[in-house]
């Protein structure tokens, strides 16, 4: 094992890690803003893998296919959303959280049908465009462009959804309601449209995620499930509902996710979760500090 | 413009307010005195729509206001200051300022920073890192920016130092010079008289007296009775 390697492997988890950023991101909203532990965050990613595929494969082998498929996917599971939370989660804020909890159970298995459905069994996949082909040399060694380019869309979002809770009222407003949602409402802001545009919010990330990995894995039934695991764990580690918690999770956990590959390839897939240990043995309520 | 007819709240199952009946005139500043416990809480959080009465009638302005969000009673012109004054603690002064809902211009970010100049000084510090003063200020100047018609203050001195006390008393009697109408709630009943037009006093959830600033200093009985002195 050479150093460039190691670079070349460090590059290609990192890229991974921007997926799973923008994915938990959208759950850290979710949980921190509406505290619903949303199980079903992983369905919407699902989804949005496969509209894009959907998207791009009707447009056929066009250049601007994959960007269609980016930009809608994320819109049509944002609306998904958007009519769940108005016909489902918007009667239970008042109830206990396990119903909540149960609903996005419930909705995880509807919606893995609904795939099956639509879309079947089999699995799909996509090219990468035609743009984003091929590979660029880093230190003699050939990483894929198309990392590359998850690796510059990652911090975008990551400096959007900075400015999205920094600078615009709604954002603020949302931090105001994740710490005490009745006063936001007794200073006269309707909560409930705020909690619906969060929702949306948060779906339209796990569509992106969704969107984003389509070209470089299977796109399959099940992908939900193995990804909202890894979702939460990193969520946990971060601190609950603090986006930079997730990107800092996020980074911890595909790191050592591609090196443990690297260092032991029959086991690797152990050390992110072993990662998670240690950081819930020094830190149990995650790494910043949550909103809950 | 309030008027409230025997309202009956529950917390759960227990009955905490039996009966209130209240009313408050435009430009009135009304205190609603009486000792820690005794229902002044819960009968600000009625009002306001944070709880919701079992019976009764809560009206403003002639319209019902029993059933309404709290932030559809915000819309119509009234405003509650928390006794806990839950100030949003991540986000700034000023921000906590500006994402009240504006029913008109009225008030403004710079009005309540004429009224309390100490607020401009920290608008850009974290209001989870303020003295207490500041919070109760700042929980009044929020409530403020929604221009409201009535300010229902809940025991806004409490819990501050006597110098602090006496310079948010004098910035509420200047509250007063702009004609709002104000539902005080205090524990110190001889501190409220400087501020009130007329007081209800309420003990164990049931009105027990009502009258002019005049007639409550006036009565022993009353004094004695619910506030021990």
């Amino acid at each position: 094992m050479n150093y460039s390697g190691i670079l070349t492997q460090l590059i290609v988890g990192l890229s991974r890690t921007m997926i799973l950023f923008i994915v938990s991101s959208g759950m850290s909203l979710i949980l921190g803003v509406l505290r619903i532990p949303n199980v079903a965050h992983g369905s919407f990613y699902m989804i949005g893998a496969f509209l894009s595929y959907t998207i791009a494969s009707f447009l056929g082998d066009v250049s601007y296919s994959f960007w269609f498929g980016i930009a809608l996917a994320p819109i049509i599971v944002g609306l998904l959303g958007f009519f769940l939370e108005r016909v489902f989660f918007s009667y239970l804020y008042e109830r206990e959280h396990l119903m909540l909890l149960l609903l996005t159970f419930g909705l995880a298995s509807v919606l893995g049908d609904l795939v099956k459905l639509i879309w079947g069994a089999e699995y799909r996949s996509m090219t990468t465009p035609v743009f984003l082909q091929g590979s660029s040399e880093f230190f003699g060694l050939p990483v894929p462009n198309y990392n590359l380019f998850l690796l510059f869309i990652g911090p975008a979002i990551a400096i959007l959804l900075w400015f999205i809770f920094n600078k615009t009222k709604f954002g603020k407003i949302a931090r105001a309601a994740a710490a005490d949602k009745e006063m936001v409402s007794a200073v006269g802001v309707n909560v409930n449209l705020i909690f619906s545009l969060t929702f949306v919010l948060g779906c339209i990330l796990a569509g992106l995620g969704g969107a984003l990995v389509a070209p470089i894995v299977n796109i399959s039934l099940g992908m939900d499930h193995s990804l909202i695991m890894e979702v939460f764990l990193i969520v946990i580690i971060g601190g609950l509902g603090n986006i930079w918690g997730a990107f800092l999770g996020s980074l911890i956990f595909g790191i050592t996710q591609s090196f443990g590959i690297l260092i032991w390839p029959q086991f690797g897939i152990i050390f992110p979760y072993l990662a998670v240990v240690i950081v819930l043995l020094i830190r149990p309520r995650g790494l910043l500090s949550s909103t809950w | 413009m309030l008027e409230v007819k025997k309202m009956n709240t529950f917390y759960g199952k227990s009955h905490i307010l039996f009966d209130v009946s209240l009313f408050i005139k435009e430009g009135e500043v009304v205190g609603l005195l009486g000792r820690n416990g005794a229902g002044k809480t819960t009968t600000m959080k009625s009002i306001a729509g944070l709880l919701t009465p079992k019976s009764g009638e809560i009206l403003f302005h002639d319209e019902s206001l029993i059933g309404k969000k709290p932030y559809e009673i915000v819309r119509r012109g009234i405003c509650y200051v928390p006794d806990e004054r839950r100030i949003f603690g991540d986000l700034t002064v000023e921000d906590n300022l500006e994402i009240v809902y504006k029913r008109n211009n009225e008030w403004t970010k710079d009005r309540v920073y004429n009224l309390f100049p100490q607020l401009k000084e920290i608008s850009q510090r974290k209001a989870g890192l303020l003295s207490g003063g500041e919070r109760a200020m700042l929980a009044i100047g929020r409530a403020l920016m929604s221009s409201p018609k009535l300010l229902l203050l809940d025991e806004p001195t409490e819990g501050l130092a006597p110098i602090i006390v006496k310079m948010l008393e004098e910035q509420i009697l200047e509250l007063k010079k702009t004609g709002i109408s104000i539902l005080l709630s205090e524990q110190n009943i001889i501190s409220s008289l400087k501020i009130i037009d007329r007081a209800y006093v309420i003990d164990n959830g049931k009105i027990c007296f009502e009258g002019t600033v005049s007639e409550l200093a006036q009565n022993e009985g009353v004094k004695r009775d619910h506030f021990l002195i």
